[in-house]
């Protein structure tokens, strides 16, 4: 398609994320100078052997969870949005993150319920992104089911409220008949931490990462053709359904995944599209995925940035920073007389 | 019916169109056999809800046929994949288009998604297109405007514009002046007409402009209650076609005028 060109904005966009990428790696409850930083990060030796440590093992892998869930979740939202032709479209609207949780609830919570056979203390690497994956898709399978039979998008949103509705009862169900470690593991899970992952959980993170992204890229036509609506999309050689398939299942591993190791961030992946948007008005999926990218991982960057309350030794919740961000910014474009688009 | 006509490029063979829920299976019309040639302007005219969108959908594999088969150039729709179709017929739908920024020169370009790669690069051939499909349609002074900005008029040339690029031999448009006003009704005909004439593509519109299909259109197809009458316009009015094809009481069909008269009052 032709259109502007977007070179500059990508630029810019690039250089802020790099720019943020090192104003969050400084920050923390130790403060390290900029110098060994630079030093340690280019594979030298810091002055401090601590600092190494520091910087190597916990600031570095948490900016990289940062730039994936950020980037992911945004990837996310953009899918469900154009799939479901709905502005306010997102995994946490739709109840996919709620899905997430309820799967590694019945694993954290479920193992004193159901007995020890699930999984007793030690969580695997595995287990738990395959257990929120799971969840995530079995809700946005039913979210799908429904939205077959109703059709009208609002009742779809309702429904995807419902279904989070639903899983915070099972989730609250389960919790009561835990015990309060397992509660507590669960509850620290749910406020969402970016700085809990080792390399070797990364590394697997990455991974499924990158093939979810990689298939989504095999989307952009696909993605393209559905602004048009699906009889449209059909009539230029689209598989409708295949297409719809394979956005669900990326979407379902993505936040699975996601939500698995940093618990349910909420409102990244359904305010940064239109934060997008608004930047490049553009709806072609060539420009806006890239861009959704590029911002959402900036966005959680910084959000991550404020968190650790820099010069401090504690740590707010990430979970709570993302919705002091985005709520304002739902509110604001429900609000603003322009149209909103998807 | 004898057939004279050459160059077939569209066929039905005792198509029994309708909608099939579980059990409950409702026939709008049956036994429909047509013979369409190419480079014609075909006018599908009939009253609310006798079946003009069911019958366009049902050749477009929007909805399945309840009986009967339909061959585009003697190969039958049932074997002809999406990916196959999009090239060999295109759409211009009622159906209100999800709202975007999509620009008019994107939303012509989406047009030749079934001949762009896997990220919907354009090569020369598809901008040329693209651009005759443009001009064609004389939408150029809106290429760069965002197609929520247009009015009805505009926006239907646009979704013509868009059906020209796929390059299709037949183009199936549903009811394409539904909401506009005389003088636009008249452009999007002409233009229509135009198209026919000037690119040999075969063109099916169904619509409630009966004086205007008898002026412009080749052939009418007339869907009446349990049968249908395919012609030319002269043809039709010679065997007094029109007639009944609205309730008598409160139109008739002037033959010498060749158009619907209003009963008095």
């Amino acid at each position: 398609m032709e259109h502007k060109n977007y070179t500059k904005h990508f630029i810019f966009l690039s250089v802020l994320l790099v720019v943020f990428f090192f104003v969050n790696i400084s920050l923390g409850s130790v403060s390290i100078p900029f110098k060994d930083l630079l030093n340690t990060l280019s594979g030298g030796i810091a002055t401090k052997e601590s600092w190494q440590t520091i910087v190597l093992d916990f600031r570095l892998p948490k900016a990289i969870t940062a730039i994936l869930v950020g980037s992911g979740l945004s990837i996310c939202g953009l899918l469900m949005q154009t799939l479901f032709r709905n502005p306010l479209a997102g995994p946490f609207v739709l109840g996919i993150s709620s899905g997430a949780s309820l799967g590694v609830a019945i694993l954290i919570l479920g193992s004193s319920v159901f007995g020890g056979f699930l999984l007793t203390n030690s969580v695997s690497n595995w287990s738990l992104p395959i257990a929120a994956s799971l969840g995530a898709f079995l809700v946005l399978s039913a979210v799908i089911i429904a939205a077959h039979k109703v059709r009208n998008t609002m009742s779809i949103l309702i429904i995807g409220l419902m279904f989070g509705s639903l899983t915070s009862a099972v989730i609250s169900v389960l919790a009561y008949f835990s015990e309060a470690t397992q509660i507590q593991q669960y509850l620290f899970w749910s406020f969402g931490s970016l700085g809990n992952l080792s390399w070797n959980e990364l590394s697997i993170f990455g991974l499924i990462y990158g093939l979810g992204v990689l298939g989504t890229l095999s989307l952009i036509k696909p993605l393209n053709s559905f602004l048009l609506g699906e009889n449209y999309a059909k009539s230029l050689g689209i598989n409708v359904k295949k297409n719809r398939n394979i956005i669900l299942l990326i979407t379902s591993i993505l936040t699975g995944v996601i939500t698995a190791f940093s618990g349910p961030i909420a409102f990244v992946g359904l305010a940064v599209p239109h934060i997008a948007r608004l930047l490049f008005t553009s709806s072609n999926h060539k420009i806006l995925l890239p861009a959704v990218a590029l911002i959402g991982a900036m966005v959680l960057l910084i959000c991550d940035s404020i968190a650790q309350l820099p010069t401090s030794e504690f740590t707010l919740p990430i979970n709570a920073i993302t919705s002091l961000f985005g709520a304002p910014v739902v509110i604001w474009l429900l609000v603003r007389k322009k149209r909103i688009f998807v | 019916m004898e057939s004279l006509k050459k160059n077939i490029i569209l066929k039905t063979e005792q198509l029994s169109i309708g909608y099939q829920q579980k059990k409950d299976t409702q026939i709008v019309i049956s036994d429909i056999n047509l013979e369409i040639e190419k480079g014609k302007f075909i006018a599908v005219l009939g009253k609310n809800g006798i079946g003009k969108s069911t019958l366009l959908r049902t050749l477009s594999k929007v909805q399945k046929a309840i009986s009967g088969g339909i061959f585009y150039q003697q190969k039958n729709l049932k074997e002809i994949t999406e990916k196959e179709l999009s090239t060999k017929l295109s759409l211009v739908l009622t159906e209100r288009l999800p709202e975007s920024q999509l620009t008019v020169y994107e939303l012509v370009a989406l047009g030749r998604q079934p001949y762009t790669n896997w990220i919907d690069k354009l090569s020369k051939k598809d901008i040329e297109k693209i651009d005759f499909a443009i001009h064609q349609t004389e939408i150029n002074h809106l290429k760069n405007k965002r197609f929520y900005e247009l009015s009805d008029g505009q926006l239907q040339r646009v979704l013509i514009a868009r059906a020209l690029a796929q390059d299709t031999e037949i183009i199936i448009l549903d009811e394409p002046t539904a909401h506009l006003d005389l003088h636009h009704t008249i452009k999007i005909f002409s233009l229509l007409k135009k198209l026919v004439s000037e690119t040999q593509k075969t063109i099916i519109i169904s619509s409630h402009q009966v004086n205007l299909s008898i002026q412009l259109a080749d052939e009418i197809l007339l869907l009446k209650e349990n049968n249908y009458h395919l012609g030319t316009p002269k043809e039709l009015t010679k065997t007094n076609a029109f007639e009944n094809l609205f309730s008598k009481d409160l139109v008739y069909f002037n033959n010498d005028l060749q158009q619907f008269i209003i009963k008095d009052i």
